[in-house]
């Protein structure tokens, strides 16, 4: 069989990285294994746990139910690419502050899914616990936690990671 | 997983003429299904034909008064674009109660129509299924079927449709645009899907090479109103034991349109022509709401493990139909 792999040019929080993939490794292998970009974790690799959430083309996504070839040219936000230098990005301070993590291992994708989330709000776009879908929906503690309902953390610290977010909400 | 060679379409007809040509090819959309299955065995294309990027990402307002949903528009676009917000509320619900945010940003509309059971036993290539192997069996009956079928199922198979989405466009009356070598035909979406009967490897009429290019909504009724409700096991990110797709339009007390699907229940999105028929030209009342429940689901014959949802069903309907009723007379 020919042409089972293929060249591809991915930006990697602001850099732009060549590498050749084999057709059947998913983004979050090609980032991780290939890349060294270890920031999104492999949890479920189903899609089902949130932890190898980045930000694709501006927009969050898992990285594990999506071939690297598919995403050829796409832009591609970590949660460690979230930072400028040293200076941590406003969702990075408020999961410091509130203590927003335990083990760790979801949080790069509870912090992308965050940011992402709030962009999502901010542009009016409603959630399935929004009463009344026409209007500007609130970013009540409800509305987060439905929002965030993709990313699953097994230590339980949902009740900071909620604190977290409501704080980088906050105007 | 099997070697695959990987092409992005250039155009529509490209894509259906490079698909049609190669029994072992299958188009990419969103990829939230498709890779999955192919992790995990279910599946092994030897070409996939990524038709992700071609300009199929449009919603549009139709001549008539509708809607035409473009095949590649993602479903988060979809549940926040305005005019489904505002006109067609059980497609935004439906759509918003699928997934979780980061996979809705990746699901196309069409991948969304081609998604295939959560029977675990389809999904676990260590036992046998006659939707993913025909011929060797069924798992499920007799096994764990909480997520099953209790109406027009088979000897053959009793899985479930999984998408919340169609459930609403089957009530909706959508159309499904489809494109082959000799042209695009619409496909009315009761006609789309299909009952396992002794072919339970079929989820729908499409035969290989053909393409979904768009889904058309018509114009809801005037003064229809519609939701979208879902029962499941956790509050949140998990998919149906019953839902439910109504809309009812009310002419002093009385109900002078109902168009009613379920999901949860059967090989596809169920449209509850018996529960419509008892609701239309009746009083809106609870009395008229419980016995259209009651004529759905005097159908079914659920399995041994899933007699719950019968019940389930006829609350979560006839509920549905409340809250549709109160919300007018406000």
């Amino acid at each position: 069989m020919e042409n089972t792999r293929t060249g591809i040019t991915l930006r990697v929080d602001g850099e732009q990285r060549s590498l050749r993939v084999d057709n059947r490794t998913t983004l979050l292998d090609a980032l991780r294994e290939q890349l060294g970009v270890t920031s999104p974790k492999k949890g479920c690799d189903h899609g089902q746990c949130g932890s190898c959430t980045v930000l694709l083309d501006g927009r969050r996504a898992t990285t594990c139910l999506t071939f690297a070839v598919a995403q050829d040219g796409a832009d591609i936000v970590t949660a460690a690419g979230l930072s400028e230098g040293d200076e941590l990005h406003p969702m990075q301070e408020a999961f410091l502050e509130r203590d927003g993590f335990q083990c760790g291992y979801c949080t790069p994708g509870q912090v992308c899914s965050a940011v992402g989330m709030l962009d999502e709000a901010k542009a009016g776009h409603p959630s399935h616990v929004t009463a009344d879908l026409t209007a500007e929906p609130e970013l009540t503690d409800d509305e987060i936690r439905e929002r965030m309902s993709g990313n699953l953390c097994r230590c339980a610290a949902y009740p900071n990671i909620l604190a977290a977010i409501r704080a980088a909400a906050a105007p | 997983m099997i070697p695959f060679e990987y092409r992005r379409a250039a155009t529509t007809q490209d894509a259906v003429a490079t698909v049609s040509a190669r029994p072992d090819a299958a188009y990419l959309g969103g990829g939230t299904n498709l890779v999955d299955h192919m992790k995990l065995g279910v599946i092994g294309p030897r070409l996939l034909v990524d038709v992700s990027r071609l300009p199929l990402a449009d919603v549009e307002e139709t001549a008539e008064g509708g809607l035409r949903i473009g095949a590649a528009v993602r479903n988060s676009d979809l549940a926040a674009h305005p005019v489904v917000r505002s006109r067609y509320p059980a497609l935004s619900r439906a759509l918003l109660a699928g997934a979780s945010g980061q996979l809705r940003n990746l699901a196309t509309t069409a991948g969304n129509l081609l998604q295939r059971t959560r029977c675990p036993y389809f999904q676990d290539v260590t036992t046998p299924c006659n939707k993913r192997e025909p011929g060797t069996g069924c798992s499920a009956i007799g096994g764990y079927v909480r997520y099953h079928a209790i109406l027009g199922a088979s000897q053959q198979c009793v899985a479930t449709h999984p998408s919340d989405m169609a459930v609403a466009m089957t009530m909706l009356d959508a159309r499904v645009v489809v494109q082959d070598a000799d042209g695009t035909k619409r496909i009315p979406i009761a006609d789309f899907y299909r009952l396992p009967g002794d072919r339970p490897e079929l989820d729908t009429v499409l035969s290989h090479g053909q393409l979904i290019t768009a889904v058309e909504l018509p114009a809801p009724p005037a003064g229809a109103r519609s939701t979208y409700r879902k029962v499941r096991d956790r509050a949140s990110y998990a998919f149906a034991l019953v839902s439910v797709a109504a809309e009812l339009v009310l002419d002093s007390g009385e109900i002078s349109s109902a168009r009613v699907a379920l999901g949860g229940v059967a090989h596809k999105p169920w449209r509850a022509r018996q529960a419509e028929a008892a609701l239309e030209g009746a009083e809106a009342s609870d009395e008229t709401f419980v016995r259209a429940a009651g004529a759905e689901l005097a159908h079914a014959r659920p399995l041994d493990g899933n007699e719950f949802k019968v019940e389930l069903a006829q609350r979560t309907l006839a509920a549905t139909l409340r809250s549709l009723t109160e919300e007018a007379r406000r």
